[in-house]
């Protein structure tokens, strides 16, 4: 073994106080909560550049640590994300939620420092785990949603293994490379990382699951999944082109369902895949610029989405309603969580000021840069969609829209002090923006300031608020749903199944009648030949065994001669 | 005074209808200057069509009605009661 300046992955120390939560008690817990992701920062930020840890394993090198500043970048962001996930979560009272929750973000870490296809091929299958334990603590319907949420993970983890698999068969090494979907295994390889990301036609499993999960769950959920996936796409398939269009159809399938949902928590899960189909499109073009803003953007985007989804956990914990036909009007007595959701709203938006502006705005520069028109077009057309669908409809519908008569108060301090951090994190990003730039994986040749930049976000933004306010008829939220690809295996599967039962019951009975008439004149029929009666059961005379005896010689002997 | 609208000043100063007048105006105000904003600005448009005057503004605008306008149209066809998948 080969050690460096370290000798633990960092993902490990996250993962290790994860299993040590459910042992103590709510002190200690508290203080393992806040003070492991400290340390495992301090361990991120410690890791120079190439392997830093390796071990044999099965005749392959695995390497568990490898620095890279991309993998320095996701490594801070998930350790910072456990810290606020963490103080959000100190008043949640199911330990198993809390372990799991650490053990998926130290996993997450795991993957992102993982030096070869069998370390992250590991970490990753842990994060499954752990993500399904988390989702599983969660609501009334959570346990049917965590079984199609593991289901889907197993399907993508299988894919993503028979990948690895060919991959290391076809090149006799573990590595793990920027590569190109140019032969069957890297195509599996890219369709395990995309499933994860949320990508169609399996996008559905994300806005299914995750608002199943509790008030605290859905907070660390929205974090490490998709952005790992991003991570991997960042590092194994940078400019491949298929991923613009993936990205793009992402982008658009996220604003469309936000639209016309009505449950607050799975707004912002639609957003998750809007966002993320940002970050895929800006990894297809895989310019520099787009590179570093798909990067940028995803370690901004975990923020402000983890402001969101605290913002609404706190509305889901003091008011028990989650559907914004049962909401509004909570500005009154909940200012201090409206003012924050209203923060992660505007960064979710790149209002200039915030995070969002500083990242996303790369991504559209790498395609003007590029002279990718279409693309170009249709990320503005969708970054005024995002003002739409999240910036202004989830404050709005939650915290303003009409009086719901609900009075609750603000959530206890722990969640406040979270959503405070969380948005003066958004706002110190946005106005701030070189402290972000001077760690990104490639050097930073960009100014988001511009005046036009900035006159031309406010246009976009602002005359997407008046066409929300002029189309607030078209977008009044009513009990319903929204049919999506899951329809398939929640509802056309099952009736295809009981239809089988029902419709091939008969057809099987049928069938064995038939197949039991056809045996028993079989049967018959020897029994005719055989039987006591039958034909080859009577004592045969004496002369006619004669007779065949001199006809076999007879023959015997025609055939000696020729 | 009308009862109803004794009861509407009662309520928070934010959903009186003066103060929802008042925003209107002071939103509209906000949308022009920043459509004048542009002739402060040089832009440094890619395709040309991103040169015209307010083009954010109007492509914003229109952006979002072709979303909300599409989003109707799957709905019609896409859309369940809630508890569509409860009976499972």
């Amino acid at each position: 073994m080969m050690t460096d300046s370290i000798s633990i992955p960092p993902g490990l120390i996250l993962i290790a106080a994860g299993l040590l939560i459910p042992l103590l008690r709510a002190r200690a817990r508290t203080m393992v909560l806040l003070l492991a992701p400290v340390l495992v920062l301090s361990m991120v930020w410690q890791v120079p550049d190439g392997v830093v840890l390796s071990t044999d394993f099965m005749s392959y090198r695995v390497v568990l640590v490898e620095g890279s500043a991309l993998a320095r970048l996701f490594g801070t962001i998930f350790a910072i994300m456990a810290f606020g996930g963490g103080l959000f979560a100190i008043n949640r009272d199911n330990p198993a939620e809390l372990a799991a929750a650490f053990v998926y973000g130290g996993a997450a870490i795991g993957v992102a420092f993982a030096g070869d296809l069998i370390t992250l091929f590991i970490f990753w299958e842990v994060m499954a785990i752990g993500s399904t334990i988390v989702l599983l603590c969660g609501r009334d319907n959570a346990r049917s949603a965590g079984i199609r949420y593991a289901a889907i993970h197993l399907l993508g983890g299988v894919v993503l293994m028979a990948g690895i698999a060919g991959e290391i068969t076809a090149t006799g090494s573990t590595v793990f490379n920027a590569m190109q979907p140019d032969t069957m295994a890297r195509w599996l390889i890219l369709a395990g990382f995309l499933i994860n990301a949320g990508a169609p036609p399996l996008s559905a499993w994300l806005p299914d699951a995750y608002p199943e999960a509790s008030w605290s769950g859905m907070v660390f959920l929205s974090a490490f999944t998709t952005k790992t996936a991003v991570y991997v796409l960042l590092r194994g398939f940078p400019g491949a082109d298929i991923l613009i269009y993936v990205g793009l159809f992402m982008v658009f399938y996220g604003i469309i369902y936000a639209i016309l949902e009505n449950d607050m928590r799975r707004i912002l899960a639609y957003s998750i895949v809007n966002q993320v189909g940002f970050m895929v499109t800006g990894i297809g073009i895989g310019t520099t610029i787009a590179l570093n803003g798909a990067a940028a953007h995803a370690f901004t985007h975990i923020i402000y989405k983890a402001l969101l989804l605290m913002s609404a956990g706190s509305v889901l914990y003091m008011t028990d309603k989650r559907k914004c036909t049962d909401l509004g009007g909570l500005f009154r007595t909940m200012p201090l969580t409206c003012i924050c959701g209203i923060i992660g709203a505007l960064s979710i938006s790149s209002f200039p000021l915030t995070s969002g502006f500083i990242s996303k705005s790369m991504i559209s520069q790498g395609a003007a840069d590029e002279h990718l028109m279409t693309v170009w077009m249709l990320l503005t057309a969708a970054s005024a969609g995002v003002f739409l669908h999240a910036g202004i409809k989830f404050p709005w519908f939650v915290f303003f829209q009409k009086d719901s008569g609900l009075r609750p108060a603000e959530p206890p301090w722990n969640m406040r002090a979270a959503m405070v951090l969380f948005s003066i994190m958004c706002i110190w990003i946005g106005v701030f923006p070189e402290q972000l730039y001077a760690i990104l994986p490639h050097q930073v040749d960009y100014v988001p300031y511009t005046g036009a930049h900035v006159v031309f976000q406010l246009q976009l933004l602002l005359f997407s608020g008046l066409a929300f306010f002029l189309m607030l008829e078209w977008l009044k939220r009513s009990l319903t749903i929204t049919l999506d690809f899951d329809w398939f295996y929640r509802k056309a599967l099952p009736e295809l199944a009981q239809w089988a039962m029902t419709f091939g019951g008969a057809a099987r009975r049928g069938v064995l009648v038939r197949l039991q008439r056809r045996l028993e004149r079989f049967l018959n029929e020897i029994y005719r030949h055989h039987g006591p009666q039958g034909i080859l059961a009577r004592t045969w005379p004496t002369g006619s065994m004669a007779f065949w005896t001199t006809v076999l010689l007879g023959v015997y002997l025609i055939a000696y001669f020729l | 005074m009308s009862k109803t609208r004794k009861k509407a000043n009662d309520d928070h100063w934010l959903v009186r209808p003066k103060t929802i007048q008042l925003l209107w105006r002071i939103g509209i105000g906000i949308l022009a200057a920043t459509l004048l904003g542009d002739l402060f600005v040089t832009h440094h448009p890619h395709f040309g069509i991103d040169g015209t005057f307010g083009f954010a503004a109007w492509f914003g605008f229109v952006s979002c009605v072709v979303l909300v306008a599409f989003a109707q149209v799957l709905g019609a066809f896409l859309k369940r009661p809630d508890t569509y998948y409860d009976n499972q």
